[in-house]
């Protein structure tokens, strides 16, 4: 199982490149996708070497639609496990503003993901074997003043992880949705964030190990992000508009 | 915020930036305010907390490339030591020289130019450096080696990172057969001893002495003298040779909260240190220990440095020269018995000879120890000092956290052309940290 290759969709981010360090580890050949992928090579070099895995890097675009298949044909071997990474939080006072902005982040957090997994979901079914991975977002499962344009196109991948794991239950696919809470990234940087609902992009990459071994189906990175969020979607909603959180 | 180094004294407050290209560390080296990088903050004082800027350099973490006929490792400076182990010592490979801790980056160890077990054999890291890339002032990167450019190379291995901010290197590995060490121990019930033992094993790989630093009289530097040999294939036993390179892993523990300030007092610490030379002595002979434990014992109990509570610690470091050291090392370990004031983590360690521009060994004995932080401490360290000075000795600056100015120049006539290299090259605007402040450096 541990020679299979594992793609990594949204490569140039700290949790893509943590998740890649963790599957490597176990002897997995990596797949590395991202824009500008020859920009990438250090971390090629730096995952090849830690690990003697065999380590390759592959331009990928997920506003890009049209490509997904010619992306897909262009690999050096179909992937057993998929991770989309992908994500692009913008800053929500734009967002609200201007709608070119809101459909950015729709299309990167959103349409773009969920289009390439669909298009995955089918290879693998075809085949009859694979593991799904999208890292959605806890900004999700309710919308906030602070960040609902983000959140409402994570809820959408939530959703759509959701029904592909549904579908493809009695298939040999399996779908993992995992919601890290806060994590300490290039994204993050600067933000005030409670250390203790904060997770390292390592604790990402294991708890994405651990889930796809034991074939989980909806993981919080820290667990007490799942006490948080239910709290969070029990508030009754006259209560919830006048919050500020 | 407020920052300090691993002894958690001084705490100074200073801006930290994580960079994560070198575009980026241009911009801020090239900025207003002076910078010092920072590894993984296992310098035990303020060398590696910035008078303005400090440029946390962990996001430089890649390994670049290997090659396996010769152990030569290019690495960005964030690397840990640690990592180097994890991915080289399954095939073969360890590092030529390591400290006592192997949670420090690459880039740490050369500005400190740290030194390990075997400094009498090897020398210090800077043995095993082939070549440095460092970013200059103007932000303009430079390649340092032994050849081009090879003044910039000297003066930034033990330049505690004031030539400039460590990029990458190329480091060379040592081949071994096994993961595990020879070690024997031998109990030595005085300081002579002890030195006679170090003068004895000159040969053996690794050598080092726990050293009672509340020993009195005829115990006074009463020592167990810890050799070690990298263990050959044909040394295992059948279990162990099936994974040679394996030696298994073991569980961490954590300290989960600071310690109280009287956990730690001359009782304590007298009866534990009692103890210990007791099951050393007992234990002494031949064993085979695995390399995690005997290169790095303290590791496994991650953020130690809680057990000398909320006010810190300091630790003090001197080399002694050849000469006056059994002088020097008495009078040391008389005062620090005078006033019982030490702590169980004391080491002795013979060093070998060394040529460098600014490192902190040369050929003599080092006494390591810590100190946690009271009312009285600092005065104390002032005395270990002036006996220091007094029989010729100089100061660990990656240990260093309250020395005085003038105390390194009486200790260490190499100052003066290190500050005029300062000035000539520009990098006294660029390069600052809070210990190079305070010692005028």
């Amino acid at each position: 199982m541990t020679d299979l290759p594992v793609l990594i969709l949204g490569a140039r981010s700290d949790m893509g490149q943590a998740i890649a360090h963790a599957f490597a580890a176990q002897g997995h050949p990596i797949q590395l996708a991202a824009r500008d992928a020859g920009s990438l090579d250090k971390v090629r070099a730096d995952l090849a070497l830690r690990h003697g895995v065999e380590v390759t890097l592959h331009d990928f675009d997920v506003l890009d639609s049209d490509g997904f298949a010619p992306f897909l044909d262009s690999l050096p071997a179909l992937p057993q496990i998929a991770v989309s990474v992908v994500g692009y939080m913008g800053e929500q006072s734009e967002n609200e503003q201007d709608l070119g902005k809101a459909s950015l982040v729709l299309r990167s957090n959103f349409e773009g993901p969920a289009g390439i997994l669909a298009l995955l979901a089918n290879r693998f079914e075809a085949r009859g074997s694979g593991t799904l991975v999208g890292v959605s977002s806890v900004a999700g499962d309710r919308g906030r003043a602070t960040n609902y344009v983000y959140g409402s196109a994570k809820a959408g991948f939530t959703a759509f992880l959701s029904g592909l794991r549904n579908r493809l239950a009695k298939t040999g696919v399996h779908v993992v949705t995992v919601l890290p809470g806060f994590v300490n990234t290039a994204m993050t940087e600067g933000m005030d964030l409670p250390a203790k609902l904060t997770a390292e992009p390592d604790e990402v990459g294991h708890a994405v190990l651990k889930a796809v071994q034991k074939q989980r189906n909806v993981i919080y990175v820290r667990g007490i992000w799942r006490l948080v969020m239910a709290i969070i979607r029990n508030i009754p909603e006259p209560v919830f508009k006048k919050l500020k959180i | 915020m407020k920052l300090s180094g691993w002894g958690r004294f001084p705490r100074i407050e200073t801006e930290v930036r994580a960079p994560r290209d070198e575009a980026a560390v241009k911009a801020f080296v090239t900025g207003s305010s002076p910078v010092i990088a920072r590894g993984n903050g296992r310098s035990y004082g303020d060398s590696a907390v910035g008078a303005g800027l400090t440029l946390d350099m962990r996001h430089f973490n890649h390994m670049l490339e290997f090659d396996a006929e010769t152990g030569r490792l290019v690495a960005e400076a964030g690397v840990l030591l640690g990592d180097v182990i994890d991915a080289f010592l399954p095939r073969g490979w360890f590092p030529l020289v390591t400290p006592g801790t192997k949670l420090i980056t690459l880039g740490g160890a050369i500005a400190a130019d740290v030194h390990g077990k075997n400094h009498h054999v090897e020398g210090s890291f800077g043995a095993c450096v082939d070549w440095i890339e460092i970013m200059g002032p103007n932000g303009e990167v430079r390649r340092a080696s032994r050849k081009d450019e090879d003044d910039l190379f000297w003066w930034t291995i033990g330049g505690m990172g004031l030539t400039g901010v460590i990029l990458r290197a190329a480091i060379r590995l040592r081949p071994v057969e096994t993961a595990w060490i020879r070690q024997t121990i031998h109990p030595a019930p005085d300081l002579a001893t002890a030195m006679d033992m170090f003068e004895a094993h000159g040969h053996d790989t690794y050598s080092v002495a726990w050293i009672d630093c509340m020993g009195q009289g005829r115990h006074l530097g009463r020592s167990l003298v810890m050799l070690g040999e990298h263990a050959t294939r044909a040394e295992l036993d059948p279990k162990k040779a099936e994974t040679p390179l394996d030696a298994g892993h073991k569980g961490k523990l954590s300290v989960p909260l600071d310690f109280p300030g009287f956990a730690l007092n001359r009782w304590t610490v007298r009866a534990f240190n009692e103890l210990y030379y007791r099951m050393g002595a007992w234990k002494a002979g031949t064993s085979l220990v695995d390399w995690d434990s005997y290169f790095y014992p303290l590791d496994s109990v991650l953020k130690w440095n809680r057990i000398y509570g909320r006010r810190g610690f300091a630790q003090f470091q001197c080399v002694i020269p050849l000469a006056s050291a059994r002088d020097g090392l008495t009078e040391l370990l008389q005062a620090i018995a005078d006033a019982g004031a030490g702590s169980f983590l004391a080491v002795l360690k013979r060093f070998g000879p060394q040529d460098s521009a600014f490192s902190f060994p040369m050929e003599g004995y080092t006494l390591a120890l810590d100190f946690p932080m009271k009312s009285h401490t600092l005065d104390l360290l002032e005395r270990l000092d002036a006996i220091a000075v007094a029989h010729g000795g100089r100061f660990y600056l990656a240990k260093d956290s309250r020395m005085r100015a003038a105390t390194l120049r009486q200790a260490d006539d190499r100052v003066s052309e290190f500050l005029e290299m300062r000035e000539t090259r520009g990098l006294k605007a660029h390069f600052a940290s809070a210990q190079s402040e305070r010692l005028s450096l």
